[in-house]
């Protein structure tokens, strides 16, 4: 028995060290650099924002309650936006959802003129000049994308640009499944 | 054309490589005499080969040859020569090939300072390291490749990295793969011995040296490095626990652990074990490290770009190197013998207590260092450790070990009288405790910490001085002078290694204990009271680098009225790189030093500037550079002299023959 | 050493901030052109921010917080447009009469426990705090009781105290040494 175990503490650091390399190894896989949401399954973070378009016009969480709706930070500085957003109009096609944008930090010039020259496939999109709703959803990285439900609850987020494959694989699947 | 020499030349070494790795190793287990002789020139070969590799990476960077990839992604036409010569490890392919030429130097080093060791011994050696040479030939030819050709040449580069092009970055590099690979020696000598069975003191009297020198360089490595992010970065923060600074520091606790280890092992036979898997440890950390910092696994002001496959390749290397090694101690340390006998209170358990406190130590950077991926890797969520965790958990580990510091050298081999040690230091203990209540009081502010860090360093300071005056007191025996000049160097590389630890110390907690930090506002002609002295700002003036423009503040220091020097802090503007860069005025000084960045400007003549007092911190590198003298002058001991050496050396390689087989 | 730097420094600095930094560079060099460096008097500069004393809570604060742009850095030191933003949240947060902890709070709502350079004592990092302690502590008994066997083992065998001395002193022997004397280290 005691030989047993003398054996054994001699492998003790041969133990550790697989284990180690058995985390090292998943962690190539991993990115330490995303930041995944705390709101997940929490209620979207209260808001009221103008409309870019249309600078007397307000609108606030109340008044996306009832239906699935995605909401999309982007800004017109942001290079990444331009690759997810032609992904975007052409979703936004399929009228599946509405998808709402949040233009983060930019100004309204340089914002709509970003829209004339991208496509719009927002139904609108908050001004967010100061960025503190970004700051309230938890945004840090331009472009991320919030999928919140009927009752208001996030319940997705996607941390930089939206692809196809994602919108297939994730994105739809779980809005039928809010939807139904 | 050079870059395709290059190419060749590592591929040669390559199959070079194979043979120094597997023909020595297997000679040694057959008894095949012509195989084992084949390590030596292998070696040599393998040196030269990659000599000749590193120096086609130099002559292309000195022609400008933005042909290759590696070149073109680190330097311009303007970059300044040492920073050409520099940009060789500015990059991640070049630095694993400064990785490699280091290890084939250390190699090329033991073929020659090695005439004393039995064949078998070298043999495994320099077989051991010639597979360790592989593997990074590997990595190098297969996913690292410094010699890529850009088909077609780029017309400029695109500058090595703005924060590199400075002279502390062109020496830290090199110093600290100096150690880092250094350990590879002690590693190679364990396996050797666990591969031949002969663990003994002879052993560990070889292992020293080689290892004390890779330990020294890892020293002024680490030190440069923290000197430089203090001088550079632009914060006035010299240590920030990223998992980079970490990779480095943890195989410096396993080798510090280690050469306290090896002496035991040297002088008194015992420990041999725990001596053997230090040295894997130690070494095993450094390759941890070299994979930490390219795999992408975690995040780093320092990390190279990542890149999955090259995590994968290291990952399987540290796997076979490590898991290989770990599990030949596993199998073959049981065997070892015990060594003599010492009692429960002894230099030997002292110094065993010395062993357990800095593994922990290594241990608790390790956890920390690791964590967040565990936690990520089991789907537990993302956290963040930084300095505040380390801060707390890393001080209480070593104080036990600094306060041992003054025990363990008065303390006897195998049997300590605690009664008496405790007599001969109860001045020691008094004069510390005064310092400590003291110097927080003198300060200004008294901080239980303060006083704790004074305590420490004020009782490793008083104990090494009442160990000292033990052997040089004069008696009978002699006058003070002729016993300091009899004194062992390796005796006196202690003390001054100890001190070196109680000036880094004193170091550490007066700048943490009484930095002064203000953000201020200034127009030209405002001044700002900081630490002792005043700063006044002058304005700002505008000039051109060598590749870059710049921005330069003027102010004056005065002291009172009376004016004590000017600083020049700057803001530049590198012209391929396109990111403005702060270069910080640093006025050091044996008392404080005062430290000036440029923020921003906020009007047409007024900026915000950071200002700061740091008391002492010029204590911590000069501790850092203590401890490498300490280092240094251990490694000039009589017993290491060459000629002595030579003299003995056919003597003792008959006699080594019969004991290493 | 390049693209991760680089590309946080980019991430950084976005487009905007850059110019900003050339046209404040512009800026002062047109001031300099028209010579207005001449000091009218000399004043003590100001620290920055309406109340220094909160400012230095609010950095203090900030520097164990994790900047999550340039991830490298705390929220004091980093100068990404989203530290900046932070950092102005945080000085109204305080001024608002919230606490340390409250702050802290607010931005784990939103960011998640990975702004905190303090790792927060929760169940999943019970190990992280405690495992040095608990490693010291268990490799500090395992040392006393692997002693403790020693001496035993050493007590009941009979050769092995005299092999291990008959081994060190035909190693002192061959390197040509004398014998250490007691209490010596070298």
């Amino acid at each position: 028995m005691s030989a047993l175990f003398k054996s054994l503490r001699f492998l003790l650091p041969l133990f550790v060290f697989l284990a180690i390399a058995g985390f090292l190894l998943k962690g190539l896989w991993l990115d330490p650099r995303e930041i995944p949401s705390p709101l997940i399954d929490k209620p979207a973070p209260e808001f009221r924002l103008e409309s870019l378009e249309d600078p007397g016009r307000q609108i606030d969480r109340k008044d996306m309650l009832g239906k699935v709706w995605l909401l999309n930070a982007w800004a017109s500085w942001c290079v990444a936006c331009r690759e997810e957003h032609p992904v975007l109009v052409e979703f936004a096609r399929s009228s599946m959802v509405p998808i709402v944008g949040l233009n983060y930090k930019d100004t309204r010039v340089d914002g709509m003129r970003w829209l004339a020259q991208f496509g719009n496939p927002y139904v609108t999109s908050l001004f967010d000049e100061a960025g503190r709703v970004g700051i309230d959803f938890g945004v840090y990285a331009v472009p991320e994308t919030f999928l919140i439900d009927k009752q208001g609850v996030v319940r997705f987020k996607q941390i930089g640009p939206v692809t196809p494959e994602l919108l297939h694989e994730k994105i739809i699947p779980l809005i039928q499944r809010l939807n139904a | 054309m050079i870059p395709e020499i290059g190419n060749f030349a590592l591929m040669v070494a390559t199959a070079v490589a194979v043979v120094l790795g597997t023909l020595p190793i297997i000679g040694a287990a057959r008894g095949n005499v012509r195989w084992m002789e084949l390590a030596r020139p292998a070696a040599r070969v393998l040196f030269l080969l990659v000599v000749v590799a590193s120096s086609c990476l130099v002559a292309s960077f000195l022609h400008d040859d933005f042909s290759d990839v590696y070149v073109a992604n680190n330097s311009t036409h303007a970059l300044p020569l040492p920073y050409k010569l520099a940009a060789f490890w500015g990059g991640h392919e070049g630095s694993m090939l400064l990785w490699l030429q280091i290890l084939s130097f250390w190699i090329f080093a033991v073929s020659i300072f090695s005439a004393h060791l039995p064949r078998e011994m070298i043999a495994r050696i320099l077989g051991v390291m010639g597979l360790v040479a592989l593997g990074f030939l590997l990595f190098i030819i297969l996913t690292s490749d410094p010699f890529d050709r850009l088909l077609p040449a780029a017309a400029e580069g695109n500058d090595l990295n703005p924060l590199l092009q400075d002279p502390g970055m062109v020496v830290h590099p090199p110093m600290l793969y100096m150690g880092y690979v250094g350990f590879s020696v002690a590693f190679a000598f364990a396996i050797a011995a666990l591969l031949g069975g002969n663990l003994d003191a002879t052993w560990a009297r070889w292992s020293r040296p080689w290892t004390t020198v890779a330990w020294t360089f890892l020293t002024i490595g680490i030190c440069m490095g923290s000197a430089w992010a203090y001088y550079t970065l632009g914060w006035g923060g010299w240590w920030f626990w990223d998992p980079v600074e970490n990779a480095s520091f943890m195989p410096w606790l396993a080798g510090t652990a280690l050469m306290h280890s090896l002496a035991v092992t040297e002088k008194r036979g015992g420990f041999k074990v725990w001596t053997v898997l230090l040295a894997i440890f130690a070494f095993s950390l450094s390759l941890l490290g070299t994979f930490l910092v390219r795999s992408g696994v975690l995040t780093s002001v320092h990390a190279f770009a990542s890149d999955p496959r090259r995590g994968v390749f290291i990952l399987l290397f540290l796997a076979t190197v490590i898991g290989g090694s770990l599990a030949l101690f596993a199998w073959r340390a049981p065997k070892v013998g015990l060594g003599e006998r010492f009692e429960m209170i002894s230099r030997e358990s002292m110094l065993l207590t010395n062993n357990v406190l800095f593994l922990a130590a290594a241990a608790c950077v390790l956890l920390g260092t690791l964590y967040p991926l565990i936690l990520d890797a089991l789907g537990l969520g993302k956290i963040s450790v930084g300095p505040p965790y380390f801060d707390t958990v890393f001080v209480p580990l070593m104080a036990p070990a600094l306060f041992l510091m003054g025990l363990g050298p008065l303390a006897r081999w195998r049997k300590a009288n605690l009664p008496e040690i405790a007599a001969r230091l109860k001045w020691a203990f008094a004069v510390s405790v005064v310092c400590a209540v003291l110097v927080p009081l003198i300060e200004g502010r008294w901080s239980a910490l303060v006083a704790a860090g004074i305590l420490l360093a004020a009782w490793i300071f008083g104990t090494s001085v009442v160990n000292l005056w033990s052997r040089v007191r004069p008696t009978a025996g002699g006058q003070i002078r002729t016993k300091l000049a009899a004194l062992p160097r390796g005796y006196v590389g202690m003390l001054v290694a100890h001190i070196g630890v109680a000036a880094f110390i004193v170091g550490v907690t007066l700048v943490k204990g009484y930095e002064v930090e203000k953000d201020v506002r200034m127009d030209a002609g405002d001044t700002v009271a900081v630490g002792p002295y005043t700063a006044k700002f002058l304005g700002t003036t505008e000039g051109e680098g060598p590749n870059y423009v710049y921005l330069r503040g003027q102010f004056d220091i005065l002291k009172g009225e009376r004016l004590v020097r000017t600083m020049h802090p700057e803001k530049r503007q590198f012209n391929a790189r396109g990111e403005p860069m702060t270069d910080a005025a640093i006025s050091p000084g044996i008392t404080g030093d005062l430290y000036i960045s440029l923020g921003e400007a906020v009007s047409q003549t007024a900026w915000v500037v950071r200002v700061y007092y740091k008391p002492f911190i010029d204590w911590i590198w000069g501790g850092c550079l203590l401890m490498a003298l300490g280092g240094v002058l251990a490694l000039s001991d009589r017993r290491y002299r060459l000629a002595q050496r030579r003299a003995t050396a056919s003597e003792v390689t008959v006699a080594g023959a019969a004991s290493g087989a | 050493m390049d693209e991760s730097m680089r590309g946080e420094r980019l991430r950084g600095s976005r487009a905007s901030a850059a110019t900003r930094m050339l046209a404040a560079l512009a800026l002062a060099l047109a001031a300099l052109a028209c010579g207005s460096v001449v000091p009218a008097s000399a004043r003590e500069a100001q620290e920055v921010g309406d109340d220094p004393a909160a400012e230095r809570h609010m950095m203090r604060l900030a520097s164990e917080l994790r900047c999550l742009q340039c991830q490298n850095q705390t929220l004091a030191d980093s100068n990404a447009p989203l530290a900046v933003d932070l950092r102005q949240q945080i000085r109204e947060l305080l001024a608002k009469g919230q606490s340390d902890e409250q702050v802290k709070q607010y931005l784990v709502a939103r960011y998640g426990d990975f702004v905190l350079y303090r790792p927060p004592l929760k169940s999943n990092t019970l190990l992280l705090w405690f495992g040095p302690a608990v490693v010291l502590l268990a490799g500090l008994v395992a040392l006393f009781l692997a002693l403790k066997r020693r001496l035993a083992r050493l007590e009941s065998a009979q050769s092995n105290p005299q092999d291990a001395d008959a081994e060190s002193a035909r190693a002192q022997r061959l390197l040509h040494e004398p014998i250490e004397e007691e209490g010596g280290l070298s």
